[in-house]
């Protein structure tokens, strides 16, 4: 590494972001259960019910940031991410990694640009063996693919357990013997034995001990010093994105709303589901507060209603809102929202 | 006097495991009002589920009560038959578990499950009892309810399963519920529909309610009441506000201290060091002495419960006295 530059600025510096989404979107076709099958083998007029899980999105992230994603359960942050990570095809739209779309990769470099990019789930005991050794688990990656000198795998896989503030000595024992904040840790040395520049975290601690949490926090920020990395950390905790985000991206519905600097949205939020989102966030500060109800109809994504996807529970809705779908424009410098109220003022 | 809808004292439950005796709650006691909210925080494997299911008589072998009296309005349900306990259940005491599916039975549809729900403790019409499923599954945020009673669990996504099972709780409007982290995998704006859906059921029926979670956040805008559990054993207890504004026990405030909010954006969290003891193997003592920044000698001795200032209890020798600025 030759320059020390803490990481903001270096993000402001660099030119070409480290990944690039043009107008991404991904289907599901809902496989119909056994009934379902029955009746159309039977000829009944079954529909096999698509879920719109991304629809049409834009997204930059430049070297040295830390984006966080937020929205409701079910809009398409996990299946964003594994996207963006390069484990899950879209249906339509162009990925460019480094400037180049992945897909006139050749496949080495498709091979590459899938190492250097690493996601951590939110349960690190399902993504990880429970049959192999620690040692294994962190040091197969990166023997297969020729990171290691011969011989050197074992002083290799004894720094990565070390930098992911795991002692060395527990090197041979299986992920059971670990407590869920351990697991986690192994599962950041995992990704961080393969040298990646770009890490997506998929709740990466939603499932930890709030004391625990802020220890694999902290990893996360001290690695970003000393490794340079880029994240993509998709959270429900606003809490959390707020405290270690530079960019926050706001999704609805499979869409973008809104995407401004961390402070710029928490401080001035644009659209109103941000607006909604944010007064709901319970705070240590409020004590007995009534929360409150969400207004409208939650909508399903099989059938997301028309125009705006937020039209059926703003408070500000318009007739327009119903026919068209807002673009996502600039309404002030960095700060990008998808609202036609903007275009009134 | 009516006696408070719930009082646990002095519960413990163990579990007689091959390798060795598991005091996963032990010497717990703690009291829910009529209309009240306490919220149970803790670390992870400090016993609030095991409290929880103790409460329901829902601890399977090789667990089992070992100690102590849970008071059901004033009646001790420990003592009580496994039928007499079922009709509680599901009727009087509801329990959400972390897990949706151990209220949801996969093979049937909604409407099955939550009009028999209804029919099970009620004399009412299946066309009233369809109604009140209805609205139940309305009153969490569900969407098109009528449609979505014809579904099977497997159709609904993990969030909308934990909806269904909370409104399943919420149909005889019992006088006790026991929440174990019910909205930790669901986003906020619904979160807060559930938790506005809670409080109506505390002040409009008088319903008690625990809840369990690890996020303080939650506690603060929601109970009446906080009990903070370590390693099988409350060790502080108190108002809301107090306990989160003027801690005494060394965890509680290493567990303030390392919320995101209350840190400065951007710097490290702080955070409590070491990790969670073996309940297998507790040190002797102070179960949180390895961790604690204010251990001393005297805490290799087992800290008693003490009342610091009233109302206020603590099981520690070397409380924070002064307000923690935070
Ligand atoms: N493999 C799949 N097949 C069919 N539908 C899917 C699949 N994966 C995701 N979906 C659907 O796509 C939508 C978006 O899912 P996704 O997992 O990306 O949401 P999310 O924002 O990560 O939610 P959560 O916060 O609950 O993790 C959901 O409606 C989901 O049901
Ligand atoms: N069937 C069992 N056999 C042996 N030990 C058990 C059993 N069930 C629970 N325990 C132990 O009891 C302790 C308390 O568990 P419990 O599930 O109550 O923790 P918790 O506070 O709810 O944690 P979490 O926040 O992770 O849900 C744990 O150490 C657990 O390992
Ligand atoms: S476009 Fe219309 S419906 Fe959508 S958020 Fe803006 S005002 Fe509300
Ligand atoms: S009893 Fe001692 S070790 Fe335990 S919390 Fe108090 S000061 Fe810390
Ligand atoms: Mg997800
Ligand atoms: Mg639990």
């Amino acid at each position: 590494m030759s320059e020390v530059l803490d990481p903001p600025r270096a993000a402001a510096q660099a030119g070409t972001p480290i990944i690039e989404l043009r107008g991404i979107s991904k289907r599901f076709a809902t496989s119909l259960d056994f009934a379902g099958k029955l009746a159309k083998k039977l000829g009944a007029k079954v529909r096999e019910d698509v879920v719109h899980a991304v629809d049409g999105v834009d997204l930059q992230v430049r070297k040295g940031e830390v984006v966080g994603l937020v929205g409701e359960s079910g809009c398409g942050k996990s299946t964003l991410g594994r996207m963006v990570a390069g484990i899950m095809p879209p249906s339509a739209g162009t990925v460019l990694w480094h400037g180049r779309d992945l897909k006139s990769l050749s496949a080495a470099e498709a091979r590459q640009a899938k190492l250097r990019t690493q996601m951590i789930f939110q349960d690190p005991y399902a993504s990880l063996n429970p049959r192999l050794q620690v040692q294994e688990i962190v040091g197969e990656a990166p023997q297969v693919h020729g990171l290691v000198p011969r011989g050197g795998l074992e002083t290799y896989v004894d720094e990565q357990l070390r930098r992911a503030g795991l002692d060395p000595a527990l090197k041979r024992r299986y992920p059971h013997q670990f407590s869920g904040g351990q697991r986690q840790r192994i599962g950041i040395a995992r990704a961080l034995a393969v040298q990646p520049d770009f890490l997506v975290c998929d709740e990466a601690v939603a499932a930890l001990d709030v004391s625990i949490q802020a220890q694999i926090l902290n990893l996360f920020m001290k690695l970003r010093r000393e490794l340079d990395l880029t994240y993509l950390f998709i959270s429900h905790d606003l809490g959390v994105v707020e405290h270690l985000s530079d960019r926050v991206v706001i999704m609805y519905l499979g869409r973008v709303v809104e995407e401004a600097p961390a402070e710029e949205v928490f401080a001035r939020p644009n659209h109103p589901y941000t607006r909604a989102l944010l007064a709901e966030v319970p705070r240590i500060e409020a004590r007995k507060r009534a929360f409150a109800g969400v207004k409208g109809e939650i909508p399903s994504p099989l059938n997301p209603p028309s125009g705006c996807h937020f039209h059926p529970r703003c408070p500000f809705a318009m007739e327009r809102c119903k026919a068209e779908r807002p673009a996502l424009r600039e309404i002030a410098p960095g700060h990008r929202s998808a609202c036609h109220l903007n275009d009134a003022a | 006097m009516t006696p408070p809808t719930l009082q646990v004292r002095n519960l413990r439950t163990h579990f007689f495991t091959r390798a060795g005796v598991v005091k996963a709650v032990d010497d717990v006691s703690f009291t829910v009002d009529r209309g009240k909210v306490l919220g149970l925080v803790g670390e992870s494997g400090s016993g609030k589920s095991v409290t929880g299911f103790s409460i329901l008589g829902l601890v399977d072998p090789p667990g089992r009560i070992a100690g102590g009296q849970i008071l059901f309005k004033g009646q001790d349900l420990a003592g009580l038959s496994e039928e007499a306990m079922r009709q509680l259940r599901g009727n009087r005491i509801a329990m959400i578990f972390q897990d949706p599916m151990m209220t949801l039975n996969p093979v049937l549809r909604i409407d099955t499950q939550m009009i028999e729900t209804v029919l099970a403790h009620e004399k009412v019409s299946r066309e009233e009892a369809r109604q009140r499923a209805r609205d139940a599954l309305g009153q969490v945020g569900i969407p098109s309810p009528e449609e979505r009673l014809r579904a099977y669990p497997h159709q609904f996504s993990g969030g909308m399963r934990q909806r269904v099972a909370i409104a399943i709780a919420l149909l005889h409007k019992p006088d006790l519920i026991v929440a174990d982290e019910p909205t930790t995998a669901l986003d906020v704006t619904i979160q807060g529909q559930i938790l506005a859906e809670a409080q109506k059921l505390c002040a409009d029926f008088g319903t008690a309610l625990i809840w369990i979670t690890h996020d303080l956040s939650v506690v603060a805008g929601l109970a009446d009441d906080i009990a903070v559990m370590y390693a099988g054993k409350v060790v502080e207890q108190g108002p809301v506000t107090q306990v989160l504004d003027q801690p005494l026990h060394p965890y509680t405030v290493g567990l303030i201290g390392s919320v995101p909010s209350r840190n400065k954006r951007g710097e490290p969290l702080r955070q409590i060091p070491g990790m969670t003891p073996s309940l297998l193997n507790l040190p002797a003592g102070c179960a949180f002495r390895a961790r604690c920044p204010r251990a001393e000698a005297r805490c290799a001795e087992p800290p008693p419960m003490a009342e610091y200032r009233p109302g206020r209890h603590a099981r520690c020798i070397h409380p924070y006295e002064e307000a923690v600025a935070a």
